[in-house]
């Protein structure tokens, strides 16, 4: 077997069948590839399709509307809470999520001893692997009471009264299940995301770039930041954008700890509601074919065009780096 | 082991169901799917009717919506909801309704140093509870009506359901029977726009806001309260009382309606008498009224299960914190199924003596 691999096989009669492997692997993989674009279209397809009688209903508004009144007889749909809802929650989950991820990945590569690096690495990349069930129950067990005794309550009256942020803080919901808990749930679930990325690239910077650095006597946060973020920018912007695009998506987590009100929320201790919370909760008792269902699909429609703006959005911003 | 043996054995087990089974020959399978509200009970009626009556019952616990969805479609044998249709949707869809126990809904709080049944509302306090608009317990309007309790000073929390479901359905409802403005404003239905509060999924969900925030007020089924030991309040009725919301405040509810309505989904909410409970609701089955040929067996068999649990399961039912109905109630059902359900010749499905 092994020697008959080793010797070049003679040409001409061999090649035919050769030829034919290559022919059916490469359709294989092209179908492989055709057939993500296809199911990704056909998904698009059937969320608009269903969510055509919402969007002929309502128009434009429905993007913007406020109101969500599934009651029968004054049905009324608008996403603009949900959308809202969405981007804020995701938005603050990379802002919590960033720093910290950052500085993992800077601990894993420039100060941890060796003997650290693999169980911290390995712990981080289990992060990825607990489902979003367990951060939800997790969420409303730890996370919101803690956000609600030893934040709110404890920090809430002092911090509403910092002049022009202090309506940041200031609310009268005090459930604890809120903008800000749901925040750092996503930013935990998404965190394993980003530090992975930032810690892979950081470790794939030329040593003799970073050597050559600390030759001219800079320090290592000199390092970091003049050589070995410029290096990997771009792929620490693609880690983010991952975690994001995450974020936006994220469903039973952010169900649980959010508070799931048709509210905006008009400080971190707010709760309001996303669109994949929406979905999650009303789709179950809605009638086939009602107004509600289609208004359901028309903004899982609408999720579908974010996710897709943001990453659109992140392509067009690395765009000119990318040379 | 050669693969002639092989092949032997296969067959051989094979061949055994095949001999049992006519020994099974009464045992019928029917599939309900619906309200999540009386899953534990038509469990409970499943367990025992497989072997009483030879029929075991799959049902899955989908949601009202979906127990809807899928006995328009016809996926099913029987779907079940607790939020009843009109006689409009029923005619819309064929379909015929049908009550099999009752339940309640109550309001549970989080007040520390109040006990269970003691703290007192009335309808124009839930009211504005439930519209964000009273917003510290020790609120005279509160203190007033309860003046041998000690009511701390803390924040008001409202919990509701998220998710659609018959419990709100009913509990909204009552505040739209209650408050004028409610009806006006977020009406009711099985989710609507609530002006306050925070949402969480399942009664487990309303119970987890109730138990972990001080001043959390939020309702759940009676049951859901009883097994988990929550804190429930009284609520003055119709007629002016108090009531506690205890079996007999329950079962006075589900005597006060009258059956006889062509849905037979009266309004159970907010009836007249001096110990009802206010919010008291039926959950209900659907079936076809003109069922598929091979589909007959299936609502035949759907019959003989609830009539056989009207006879047998009442004290299951009110061992799992349900309200049964009463015998005449139970009746009327019966003779409702022979005259709305036929089969594809026309005849009766249910002659009453299959049982």
């Amino acid at each position: 077997m092994s020697a008959s691999t080793i010797k070049a096989p003679p040409i001409g009669a061999r090649r035919k069948p050769g030829e034919l492997g290559d022919k059916i692997f490469q359709w294989m993989c092209v179908g492989a590839g055709g057939f993500v674009l296809i199911l990704l279209g056909a998904i698009i397809v059937t969320l608009f399709l269903g969510g055509l009688p919402a969007f002929e209903r309502f128009g434009a508004e429905f993007i913007w509307g406020t109101i969500w009144d599934p009651v029968e007889g004054q049905e009324e749909f608008g996403a603009g809470v949900a959308i809202l809802g969405t981007i804020t929650s995701s938005v603050l989950a990379i802002i919590f999520a960033v720093p910290v991820a950052f500085g993992i990945a800077f601990f894993l590569t420039e100060l941890s001893p060796p003997w650290l690096k693999r169980p911290i690495g390995t712990a981080i990349e289990l992060l990825a692997a607990v489902p979003s069930i367990i951060y939800g129950m997790w969420g409303l067990f730890v996370v919101v009471p803690f956000v609600q005794m030893h934040i709110q309550f404890a920090f809430g009256e002092q911090l509403a009264a910092i002049p022009l942020v202090g309506f940041l803080f200031q609310s009268t919901n005090f459930a604890g299940t809120s903008l800000f808990s749901a925040a750092i749930v996503l930013a935990i679930m998404i965190l394993p995301f980003i530090a992975a990325t930032m810690r892979d690239v950081f470790d794939q910077v030329p040593p003799v770039y970073k050597e050559s650095a600390y030759g001219l006597g800079a320090t290592r946060w000199e390092v970091m930041t003049g050589v070995v973020i410029p290096y990997t920018r771009i792929s620490v912007v693609g880690g983010i954008m991952l975690g994001l695009g995450r974020a936006l998506g994220e469903t039973m987590a952010v169900t649980f700890v959010i508070g799931n009100a048709n509210r905006i929320a008009t400080s971190l201790f707010d709760s309001t509601t996303t669109i994949a919370s929406v979905i999650a909760m009303e789709f179950p008792e809605s009638l086939t074919g009602s107004l509600q269902q289609s208004a359901l699909f028309a903004i899982g429609f609408l999720l579908f065009v974010i996710s897709f703006l943001v990453l659109a959005l992140s392509r067009y911003l690395l765009r000119p780096r990318l040379k | 082991m050669n693969r002639r043996s092989l092949l032997a054995l296969g067959a051989s087990t094979l061949a055994i169901p095949a001999i049992i089974r006519p020994s099974f020959a009464q045992q019928a399978t029917i599939t309900g799917a619906g309200a999540t509200f009386p899953r534990p009970l038509y469990d409970r009626w499943s367990a025992a009717a497989r072997e009483g009556a030879g029929i075991s019952l799959n049902y899955q616990s989908i949601g009202s919506g979906g127990g809807i969805n899928q006995i328009a479609a016809r996926t099913v044998d029987f779907g079940a909801t607790d939020a009843p249709l009109t006689e409009a949707q029923m005619a819309e869809r064929n379909l015929f309704q049908f009550p099999t126990v009752m339940g309640s809904v109550v309001l549970t709080v989080n007040l520390p140093g109040v006990q269970n049944h003691a703290l007192r509302l009335t309808p124009e306090i839930i009211t504005e509870i439930f519209f964000g608009r009273l917003n510290r317990w020790n609120d005279p309007r509160i203190v007033e009506l309860n003046r041998e309790l000690r009511i701390p000073n803390i924040p008001v929390s409202v919990g509701y359901r998220a998710d659609g479901s018959g419990t709100t359905w009913a509990w909204t409802n009552y505040l739209s029977r209650i408050s004028e403005e409610w009806r006006a404003g977020p009406g009711f239905g099985t989710s609507v726009r609530w002006p306050a509060g925070n949402g969480a999924r399942g009664n487990e969900g309303v119970s987890n806001i109730v138990r972990n925030t001080p001043g959390a007020i939020g309702y759940v089924e009676n049951a859901y309260a009883v097994v988990n030991r929550l804190i429930t309040t009284q609520i003055r009725n119709k007629a002016g009382n108090f009531v506690r919301p205890v079996n007999e405040s329950f079962v006075a509810a589900a005597a006060a309606a009258d059956w006889t309505v062509p849905t037979m989904a009266p309004d159970t909410i907010d009836l007249s008498g001096p110990n009802v409970w206010p919010i008291t609701v039926g959950t209900y089955i659907m079936l076809p009224t003109n069922p598929v040929a091979d589909r007959v067996e299936g609502s035949r068999n759907t019959m003989r299960f609830f009539d056989w649990a009207f006879r047998n399961g009442s004290q299951a039912a009110s061992a799992l914190e349900y309200i049964p109905l009463t015998t005449a109630t139970h009746d009327l059902i019966r003779s409702r199924w022979a005259q709305a359900i036929k089969d594809p010749q026309g005849r009766p499905i249910w002659t009453g003596a299959a049982g």
